[in-house]
């Protein structure tokens, strides 16, 4: 078990050295030049080629790339994310600052997700064929398809500007301000929220039919129980497991999505933080933002094959 | 269906267990469901609406036209007008054709190279297997959106830049797909029989393991060109998709953003024949995979 762990472990780390080594390289070996852009974005300045190779030395993006690859990996495990190219800020506040938001948003939309999608895919299964199960898979069906960034300006346009009842923008912190943090957010959340909603339930509701269909189902029914009872204590155990795969692949897509909901919305996370330096080209917030990402999916990934392994006994490792 | 056949001293031999023609089950079980025959039949419109786009128009998509800007929903202009004088409902037709182009070109080229290396990382095993699969893994560790949109953001936009940046973001998909069913397909006996009359690697491959995981492409293929239209859209909403003139659903719902409030219209009508179209690749997928092998339900899931 414990061997099993540390390989595991061993594997996420060099998925993520993997991850930083792509993302490294292939933003500097594509066109592309942040000190180009900034020269460019500063009007005011004209800029003549002995500053720009100036700056150029200053960002230390004259030197081989190896090194600079190994300059920036030593600097990630002082703490330090190197400088922001355009506005010379240390990229780790600003990750630190942003990941709170980012946090409160996913957070909320991953947990609503689970706990209305899960009850509703098991009710859908119970009741196969009924009008509730209809409703919820035709639901379900068009929830993993809608462009989450049209349902965000839908519903800004109905229940912000139309009806005028929610703010359509802006980002509070639930501690200054619960109220108004909340108005603010439940349209991102439930933007979110879609998604691992409608996809648990699918989940839910197929796993459950698979599980309805084995002969300890029917032993149980056989030997009296109520349906209640079967469904609670034999069916939903093995039912569940595989949405555990569907929660770990959630996370990756709520924080893909995050990306338009927080430029809809005008939330300073760090969803926008990737969409604003991406196009500015500032190497070193994306090598940041994408870092914290790779973390983030690649752990969540090791906590569901680690579940996996504790709630299903047949799971063995190798 | 029951037929006769006549043995080698010529009696008639009655075949107890009719043969299952398997067009026919695969018929009877992908029309079997409603959402699946709606699904083919908008997206058999959508094809249609693509090829025809010019004749089909009213007017023309690029045209500004002074003091026609903004205009409501019309007998003539059926969508409205934006905020150019262009008529939307000739530019979501003509959307259809960037939609449809980019999605067929991203996902056959993903699946090329993605099926080739699954292939190859498959077959051969060992360390093939795992520099190949971990750099999947890698491309895998962020969501695809953000993996494309860093590419296209470094290319530049436009449409062969998406293409690229889309199919990068694809490929893994394909090949961690290749690798497992390759992995449990090698070890069929009718692999080690093409051994042993001395097919070589490459024959087998093709002749052999390709075939056999067809199944499954075809429902990936199917599933990915709904998410890769998906994505497009997504990335000419944030203005690093396909540019300015050209029509595309995602920039028209970013473009009707400034004009909610005049024009809803303008973002509504885009996105809703978008998620139409994705979600009629989604229920085709879901049919498809009933029908042509039960066991993948619940394998495949429609993940972006």
């Amino acid at each position: 078990m414990s061997t099993y762990i540390l390989r595991r472990l061993i594997h996420a780390v060099s998925i993520i050295f993997l991850v930083t080594i792509i993302v490294f390289f292939a933003m500097r070996l594509l066109p592309g030049d942040p000190i180009l852009l900034l020269v460019t974005a500063t009007e005011q300045q004209e800029y003549s080629e002995e500053q720009i190779i100036k700056l150029r030395h200053e960002f230390g993006l004259d030197k081989p790339l190896v090194l600079q690859y190994f300059e920036w990996i030593g600097g990630v495990f002082r703490g330090d994310l190197g400088v922001s190219i355009l506005n010379r800020q240390p990229v780790i506040q600003e990750l630190w600052r942003r990941l709170p938001i980012t946090l409160h948003l996913g957070g909320l939309a991953f947990i609503i997700g689970h706990i209305i999608g899960i009850p509703a895919g098991i009710i859908s299964a119970v009741r196969r064929g009924s009008w509730i199960d209809n409703i919820v898979t035709t639901l379900a069906n068009l929830g993993i398809t809608v462009p989450n960034f049209w349902l965000g300006i839908m519903l800004m346009y109905g229940f912000g500007l139309y009806l005028g009842w929610l703010p359509i923008m802006g980002y509070t912190s639930p501690f200054e301000d619960f109220w108004l943090s909340t108005r603010q957010i439940v349209m991102p959340v439930f933007c979110l929220a879609i998604f691992p909603i409608a996809g648990s339930a699918r989940q839910a509701r197929s796993s459950m039919l698979e599980v309805m269909g084995q002969d300890y189902i029917r032993t149980a029914a056989s030997k009296g129980l109520t349906e209640r009872m079967i469904i609670i204590r034999h069916a939903l155990k093995n039912g569940l497991i595989p949405i555990l795969t569907l929660a770990g692949m959630g996370i990756p897509i709520i924080i893909g999505g995050s990306v338009f909901i927080e430029t809809i919305f005008v939330l300073p996370g760090l969803g926008r933080l990737a969409v604003s330096s991406v196009i500015n080209q500032d190497y070193p917030y994306v090598q940041g933002v994408i870092l914290l990402i790779a973390i983030s999916v690649v752990l969540s990934n090791l906590i569901v094959d680690l579940a996996y392994g504790w709630l299903d006994p047949r799971v063995s490792y190798e | 269906m029951v037929w006769t056949l006549k043995d080698t001293i010529g009696a008639e031999i009655l075949e107890t267990a009719p043969r299952v023609s398997e067009f026919r089950r695969f018929r009877r079980v992908f029309f079997g469901r409603g959402v699946v025959i709606f699904g083919m039949a908008v997206l058999l419109v959508f094809i249609f609406v693509a090829i025809f786009a010019p004749f089909l128009a009213p007017f023309d998509p690029y045209e500004p036209t002074l003091g026609k800007g903004l205009l409501g929903p019309s007998k003539e202009h059926l969508l409205g007008t934006d905020a150019l004088g262009r008529d939307t409902l000739s530019r979501i037709i003509y959307g259809s054709r960037t939609s449809l182009m980019i999605g067929l070109i991203v996902v056959f080229a993903a699946a090329i190279i993605g099926v080739s290396l699954g292939l190859v990382a498959g077959y051969y095993g060992g360390w093939v297997h795992t520099v190949i699969m971990r750099v999947i893994d890698a491309l895998m560790a962020f969501p695809m959106i953000l993996l494309a949109l860093v590419i296209a953001a470094l290319l530049g936009g436009g449409i062969k830049n998406v293409i690229i940046a889309l199919t990068v973001g694809l490929v893994p998909v394909y090949a961690r797909l290749m690798c497992g069913q390759v992995i449990t397909g090698k070890e069929n006996d009718y692999i080690m029989a093409g051994r042993a009359v001395g097919a070589s690697n490459l024959r087998i491959m093709i002749r052999h393991l390709i075939p056999n995981c067809f199944p499954p492409l075809i429902v990936l293929v199917t599933m990915m060109l709904g998410a890769t239209i998906l994505a497009e859209a997504g990335l000419s909403f944030l203005g690093i998709g396909v540019e300015a003139p050209i029509a595309a659903w995602g920039s028209m719902v970013s473009d009707g953003r400034d004009y909610l409030l005049r024009a809803p219209i303008l973002s509504f009508a885009p996105g809703l024949t978008l998620m139409l179209v994705v979600f009629s690749f989604n229920m085709v997928g879901d049919g498809l995979r009933d029908a042509l092998d039960p066991r993948l339900r619940g394998v495949l899931t429609t993940a972006s």
